[in-house]
């Protein structure tokens, strides 16, 4: 039986629902005989292949990259994965969006900093109106809410995805967990 | 307990969920429900305040009723046929939830009762794994000015469980609602900072029936911030004086 | 104050105006008061006074006669003339043609359909008698419901006239109001009131406060007969203090009715005693449902609360409470006086009596009309209301306000009644009636209420307070031309869980505008979400807003 491909994307989040995928610990080696890790934040790969069977996602859609690049990921991704609770719900990223864009960047490049003072105008991805969550934004198969997921229920999750069945994602994790 | 204060009460049949019960004639569907096991969801509702069907998670079926019916206000009757998990109300009380996540920035992972409140845990149970609402993401004071509370109006569901609490058993009243449809708010006073409220005792009831973490005591980190639950004596302890 | 004291203030009053030759109404309620009758009235009397004609001629103010778009309007009582648009400066002519032919160019036509085709029991005195003289009122025989439910009747008796009739509460959901009493009849309490309804918020209506303006007396005198039907002794009238003209009306009738023995203790000498009092709404649509009302004058928040119990059962401050609109007890006295099955006779099997309705939007008259249950939609609006102006194409009319629903074309032939109406997913309502032409978007109209019901739910149960929200959002994307197919599923999904498990009226009926502009005309929607196009032109989709689809 061929291997499962598999990828994970990193938007608008703290990285920390990577650090508790990563948390499964010697399970990961498990895994590592089922699926092909075809592209992440924690491999090599530059271009997100064609192809892949899961993605697993964390983080909001908080800018104009992170948008192209759910966008990317939808077309070419059979099941996608919203990871946490920042791609479920954007938690800690929407709670800049009542204040709008304007204000935030003037506190985050103006007031707050010491050097420099500037609003970036190229390079750095302008931000959305709004952070969202990605099913704003794309079509999403699984939800896995948590801040993080717990490592059983990522755990859970990919397994259950493996042997070709919807997780019952209520049962393991919670908005906030 | 003062035999002549007994009232003479008669007793009604019913059935929830095809399962035959009884009950006295002043008790709620909910009540009846509780005493059987039946789980029907509630976030308003807290036993030992005036029950005013707000939330709308409560809502059965009954038999014969054009209407959904709250069940935590609605009392028995003789050979009612209530249901209580139908398909329409799974969906019903799915949406509600939903509808209430996408009206308040409510961010679960920095809020102070994280794993202690009832939105949260109803969300969980009821299946609810995400909004399918655009979240409305209001831009909401917090009012801090208390000694030992604070109130957090981005988590507030408006269940108005501390309005009736200070209102009925502290007799206060230093919590009311103003301003209409979303725009609606938990107010002390005349709309006054809460430290400047002059009515506040200070008692913290309306702290300890918050579901979610709009009030909150100060210095408390998440973990610590459990409710205790003293309604229940306290209005049995006031009905036996009488 | 004795039967044979009423008696004769009628026959005084009716005295004195046999005496006057020339009597000129002007009508003093807000719509012409809105295009200045009241200098229109200066300026006649001046007139009158200029030419020596203080003896024989008379000017009044009398309530509303209909005919708005008209105003401001001056009717001669001996001969029926009405003249239309009415400036201070034509005053002079006017009394100088009285007692020959009427100045043309001012004549209204009162032989058209506008005026034929109405049938008045509750508007009967409007524009007839002086609003602000009880004396008038008592003339036109007024009292004499309340003098013979007190005098000849006893309470089972006035209770059983009043369902014989088969009236149905007018303000909107058509509950039988005989039924109603009885109930409160019945219901066992140590205090009992009654409460009027007259916080008229649906937008383009103003039935009541057309009937408050112009008639206040019959109001009183209906509320005062319920009051002796089911045995309370307190009556509250609740209008909006957006109403400040009813408002005025109202609390001098109660001063003239009390000092003429009509209210108060003792009433025709018996031992019924009634008092009313007027309280003002503070701007909230909500407080129209009657368990919010109710909160209201106890002076709490207006909030409804779930029924049952119902207020004939627990009302205001937990009595039985007898709670009617303002057009359901302006029934009353002329119901008293011929009796129930007088008023049985008008109107259809299951909707009786008459129905005033306010008649607005694209229709040639606009104005206040009252109509038999049972006329069709097509005779109000092409022979009563004239047809749409400037040969527009009729599109649809909305009644029930933001309770209600759009009804087209192919239903216009349909009798008007609570149950056909509703069977078409729409409501009677309180007579709020906009008609809308082909320059009409339904999407905007239904975006239209759908902002009115969401600013104006009182934010208690989460169906409507963020459901209306929701809606409204959606219908706003709709409208910019960005939404989708599953932004449709979602609004469609609203409506349903909103109707179903809102706590009140309010909530409940809420997305029946969308839901009946979805079933008659979904085709507009789909205009605006596939082709990013607005059919009647009223939405802006702009390339910008395209760009982002």
């Amino acid at each position: 039986m061929s291997k499962a491909r598999i990828a994970t994307i990193w938007l608008d989040g703290c990285s920390g629902c990577h650090m508790s995928f990563l948390d499964m610990d010697e399970r990961l080696i498990e895994l590592a005989d089922k699926i092909e890790l075809v592209y992440s934040p924690l491999v090599d790969a530059k271009e997100y292949p064609e192809n892949v069977d899961v993605c697993l996602c964390e983080g909001a859609v908080s800018n104009e990259d992170d948008l192209k690049k759910i966008l990317k990921v939808r077309a070419r991704t059979k099941i996608l994965v919203s990871l946490g609770d920042c791609a479920v719900n954007s938690n800690v990223p929407s709670m800049r969006n009542p204040f709008g864009v304007e204000a935030v960047c003037h506190r985050a490049y103006i007031e707050n900093a010491q050097l420099n003072q500037q609003i970036p105008k190229q390079v750095i991805p302008p931000l959305l109106k709004n952070a969202r969550p990605i099913h704003e934004c794309v079509k999403v198969d699984v939800f896995v809410p948590g801040c993080p997921p717990s490592a059983d229920g990522i755990y859970y999750v990919v397994t259950e995805l493996l042997a070709g069945r919807m997780p019952d994602t209520a049962s393991k994790t919670r908005f906030g967990a | 307990m003062n035999p002549s204060a007994q009232k003479t009460l008669s007793v009604k049949t019913l059935q929830i969920n095809g399962k035959d019960v009884s009950a006295r004639e002043d008790q709620t569907i909910l009540d009846v429900a509780r005493e059987n096991g039946v789980f029907i969801p509630t976030l308003c509702n807290l036993d030992g305040l005036t029950p005013v069907g707000a939330c709308r998670l409560c809502l059965v079926e009954v038999k014969g009723s054009r209407r959904l019916l709250p069940a935590c206000i609605t009392q028995v009757q003789d050979n009612m046929e209530v249901s209580t998990n139908t398909e329409t109300l799974v969906k019903y009380r799915k949406m509600i939830l939903e509808l209430l996540f996408a009206e308040r920035n409510h961010v679960c992972s920095v809020c102070v009762s994280n794993g202690h409140c009832e939105l949260q845990a109803m969300a969980q149970k009821l299946g609810v794994d995400h909004i399918r609402y655009p979240y409305l993401y209001p831009k909401l004071a917090v009012d801090a000015s208390h000694d030992r509370f604070a109130v957090d109006h981005n988590r507030c569901i408006l269940c108005q469980r501390c309005v009736r609490v200070c209102d009925e058993i502290e007799g206060a009243h230093t919590w009311d609602v103003q301003g209409r449809g979303t725009a609606s708010l938990v107010i002390t006073d005349l709309n006054q900072p809460w430290g400047t409220s002059e009515s506040c005792t200070s008692c913290g009831k309306c702290v300890q029936v918050c579901p979610t973490g709009t009030l909150f005591e100060k210095g408390r980190a998440s973990g610590e911030m459990t409710k205790r639950e003293f309604l229940p004596y306290l209005t049995l302890m006031r009905e036996e004086r009488v | 104050m004795t039967p044979e004291e009423l008696h004769k203030i009628a026959e005084t009053e009716l005295e004195a105006k046999q005496q006057t030759q020339h009597t000129l109404c002007v009508c003093m309620a807000a719509g012409c008061v809105s295009t200045h009758s009241d200098k229109v009235k200066e300026s006649l009397a001046q007139q009158i006074e200029k030419h020596g004609l203080k003896e024989t001629c008379k000017v009044k103010g009398v309530g509303c006669m209909g005919l708005c778009m008209a105003g401001p309007l001056v009717a001669v009582e001996q001969t029926g003339a009405l003249y239309q648009m009415v400036a201070p400066q034509d005053a002079e002519e006017i009394v100088k043609n009285l007692g020959k032919q009427p100045v043309k160019r001012l004549v209204c036509d009162t032989t058209q359909p506008f005026f034929t085709r109405q049938k008045k029991i509750v508007l009967e005195n409007s524009g007839v008698v002086d609003s602000e003289r009880i004396e008038e009122y008592i003339a036109a025989k007024g009292y004499e419901g309340l003098l013979e439910a007190l005098t000849s009747m006893n309470q089972a008796e006035v209770v059983e006239q009043v369902s014989k009739s088969g009236l149905r509460g007018r303000g909107g959901a058509g509950f039988p109001t005989g039924l109603k009493w009885g109930t409160v009849a019945k219901a066992r309490g140590e205090r009992k009131f009654v409460i009027c309804n007259g916080d008229e918020g649906d937008p383009g209506a103003f039935m009541d406060r057309s009937v408050l303006e112009s008639d206040p007396h019959r109001v009183l005198e209906g509320m005062a007969i319920g009051g002796y039907a089911v045995g309370a002794s307190q009556g509250y009238i609740y209008v909006r203090a957006e109403y400040p003209l009813a408002v005025k009306r109202l609390k001098d009738a109660i001063k003239q009715a009390e000092r003429l023995g009509l209210l108060g203790h003792n009433i025709f000498g018996t031992t019924f005693s009634f008092n009313i009092e007027v309280r003002l709404g503070a701007g909230a649509f909500v407080c129209g449902e009657e368990t919010a009302l109710i909160a209201s004058v106890e002076g709490k928040r207006g909030q409804p609360r779930p029924r049952p119990p119902f207020p004939a059962e627990r009302g205001l401050w937990d009595c039985p409470t007898l709670i009617n609109n303002v057009e359901t007890f302006a029934n009353i006295p002329p119901i008293i006086r011929n009796g129930g099955e007088w008023f049985a006779g008008i109107g259809t099997e299951k909707g009786k009596g008459t129905k005033v309705f306010a008649l607005a939007g694209a229709v040639k008259n606009t104005g206040l009309i009252e109509v038999p249950m049972g006329i069709s939609l097509r005779e109000i609006i092409f022979e009563i209301g004239g047809g749409i102006p400037d040969g527009k194409k009729f599109k649809a009319v909305q009644t029930g306000g933001p309770s209600g629903g759009c009804i087209p074309e192919q239903f216009l032939d349909m009798q008007v009644d609570y149950d056909s109406l509703a069977k078409v997913g729409s409501i009677m309502g309180s007579g709020g009636m906009i008609v809308m032409d082909e320059t009409s978007c339904m999407v905007d109209v239904a975006k239209f209420f759908m902002e009115f019901c969401m600013t104006e739910s009182c934010g208690k149960c989460v169906p409507c307070r963020v459901g209306t929200k929701q809606m409204h959002e959606l219908l706003s994307k709709i409208t910019d031309g960005t939404a989708t197919d599953e932004n449709l599923a979602m609004l469609e999904e609203l409506c349903d869980v909103v109707k179903n498990t809102s706590l009140c009226g309010l909530g409940m009926t809420a997305p029946n505008p969308v839901v009946s502009t979805l079933r008659y005309f979904r085709d507009e929607y789909m205009a605006h979400i596939h082709d990013h196009r607005c059919p009647a032109g009223v939405c802006k989709i702009g390339k910008e807003q395209l760009a982002t689809v």
